[in-house]
């Protein structure tokens, strides 16, 4: 389970997350929404200690991420897998060294049993055969399932993904849709997906939330969502050019002019 | 108004120099930290010795050999004047040995080595590898600046010995080829006028300027801001000020050691 409480973390004088709170429960997808630059990365990178937050607390499976050791950290980061906006893939290794990292730096696993595991994760993204070449010889798409794989590969407990389906075609987005489905169901893996493609974001949530100006104003089932009269939600998920939103936006600009 | 902006800029400029110490002083500690504690990478490391050793032999070869061609004729133009050709070789060895090879080599890697490690660090960090890297659970210190640090620091005071000694070579050439000195005179008087400590000088020098090249080059890489800008930038900042840090800690090391060994 990750609970966070009372997260508020500024970069200089900008407040990206606001004495948030969220809780996400074992075996459960939860979607965050919002829109670009609203903080849900910065969310997702306090969850792995990649930040820190300047108050407030974070506990993964009752463990207080910022008190722990860096052992015990990388101990727990190896249960806990991200998957980064633009894959973030090692480029000078090859896919399968990349697929395999965390195996090959933090296990004494057999050179056979993790050519089979590297192969293994690369056939559930659909990749089966790739691992010799490298990162600058795939397409966007396939960076993506080839980071999608190197998380698996670790099984680990909780994924992170960052924006999975940006930037990528319809057909692939819905692949990896599936994929992110199947691992819920077959592995019981908890995810924690941050995206504003809400396509996707009704097909693999069990829970949706809504991130605005570092809170969290939303939260319910993809049903739920869809149906909300909160009008920052709903010009959200409608993809409205008009309403509250844009209009905070404006009435902010002119303050600061 | 204009004295404010003025005392202004200083107070930033001060306050984003004292930063970047803190900056530098923590990583030296998180690097000398790690250096001692294991896991070790010996492979990386030896990566990285061939990068900044091997690959540097090169350029380190033609710059020492026309520092020494040009240094001797420089010295000629005077010797010559008052009669005592022979003293080039002392006055070369011993400038070379204390002075031009520790700074020359150390200028050159920080420009080919220490550039590259900025530009690949900073990539690294704008495209989240550097992140990627520690959600895998590997310190990105230990993984990529300690064997970036083992590296220069341990090849830069080969590679001025070999500069040393190219630079010499090429002081030699114009001196028994061009100026009719004898061959084993030369060398009489240039291992004559070299001590031990004079060596140690040198060596001593650019153990410190490998670590300077290290730390400097990994800290911009990390602090890389922005995309291909951002790591434009960091490059450039990264040599110019291991450029000025090296002339520094030249000139103190030099003003050292002649107080202590005179």
């Amino acid at each position: 389970m990750i609970d966070i409480q009372n997260v508020c973390k500024n970069f200089g004088s900008k407040k990206v997350l606001d004495n948030l709170s969220l809780k996400v429960n074992t075996g459960e997808t939860c979607v965050i929404i919002g829109r670009s630059g609203c903080g849900k990365s910065v969310l997702l990178k306090h969850i792995v200690r990649i930040l820190r937050p300047d108050s407030g607390r974070i506990f993964i499976d009752d463990k207080e991420v910022d008190k722990l050791s860096e052992e015990d950290m990388d101990a727990l980061r190896l249960k806990v897998s991200m998957v980064f906006q633009g894959g973030a893939l090692f480029d000078s290794m090859t896919v399968g060294e990349n697929v395999g990292f965390g195996l090959i730096e933090h296990t004494n696993i057999g050179h056979k049993e993790l050519l089979e595991r590297i192969e293994e994760s690369l056939c559930m993204v659909d990749l089966c055969g790739v691992g010799n070449l490298m990162p600058s010889e795939l397409s966007g798409g396939m960076k993506k399932r080839v980071a999608l794989a190197r998380a698996i590969c670790v099984r680990p407990e909780i994924i992170l993904y960052d924006e999975p389906t940006t930037g990528v075609d319809p057909i692939t987005a819905d692949s990896i849709n599936e994929l992110i489905r199947s691992l819920h169901d077959k592995l019981k893996v908890t995810s924690v997906v941050v995206t504003h493609d809400m396509k996707s974001a009704y097909k693999i949530a069990d829970r949706v939330v809504m991130m605005y100006q570092g809170k969290i104003i939303a939260d319910g089932t993809s049903e739920q969502i869809q149906k909300t009269d909160h009008p920052v939600v709903y010009q959200f998920i409608n993809g409205l050019a008009q309403g509250p939103i844009t209009e905070t936006l404006e009435h902010d600009n002119k303050v600061v002019l | 108004m204009i004295l404010n902006n003025f005392f202004i800029s200083v107070g930033r400029n001060i306050i984003q120099f004292m930063h970047f110490l803190g900056g530098i002083a923590n990583l030296a500690f998180q690097t000398f930290w790690m250096i001692f504690t294991p896991p070790f990478n010996k492979d990386r490391t030896l990566e990285q010795i061939k990068k900044a050793g091997f690959d540097s032999l090169p350029i380190v070869s033609l710059v020492a050999l026309f520092i020494g061609f040009i240094f001797a004729l420089q010295t000629a133009y005077f010797m010559q004047r008052i009669g005592s050709e022979i003293y080039i070789a002392s006055m070369v060895a011993l400038s070379v040995v204390r002075e031009l090879g520790p700074v020359i080599t150390a200028l050159v890697v920080a420009g080919r080595v220490g550039a590259a490690i900025t530009a690949e660090l900073g990539s690294m960090q704008v495209t989240e590898q550097i992140d990627a890297l520690e959600t895998l659970a590997s310190n990105p210190i230990r993984y990529l600046v300690v064997p970036r640090f083992l590296a220069l620091t341990l090849v830069l005071p080969l590679l001025t010995l070999y500069a040393d000694a190219i630079g010499i070579f090429g002081s030699y050439i114009i001196c028994v080829f061009k100026l009719g000195i004898s061959s084993s005179m030369y060398m009489h008087v240039t291992f004559d006028a070299l001590l031990y400590k004079d060596l140690f000088t040198g060596i001593f020098k650019s153990v410190f300027f490998g670590m300077i090249i290290a730390l400097v080059s990994c800290y911009e890489g990390f602090n890389v801001e922005g995309g291909a800008e951002g790591v434009g930038q960091a490059t450039t900042k990264s040599v110019v000020t291991t450029f000025i840090l090296i002339i520094i800690a030249d000139c103190f090391f030099t003003a050292l050691f002649y107080f202590i060994f005179p």
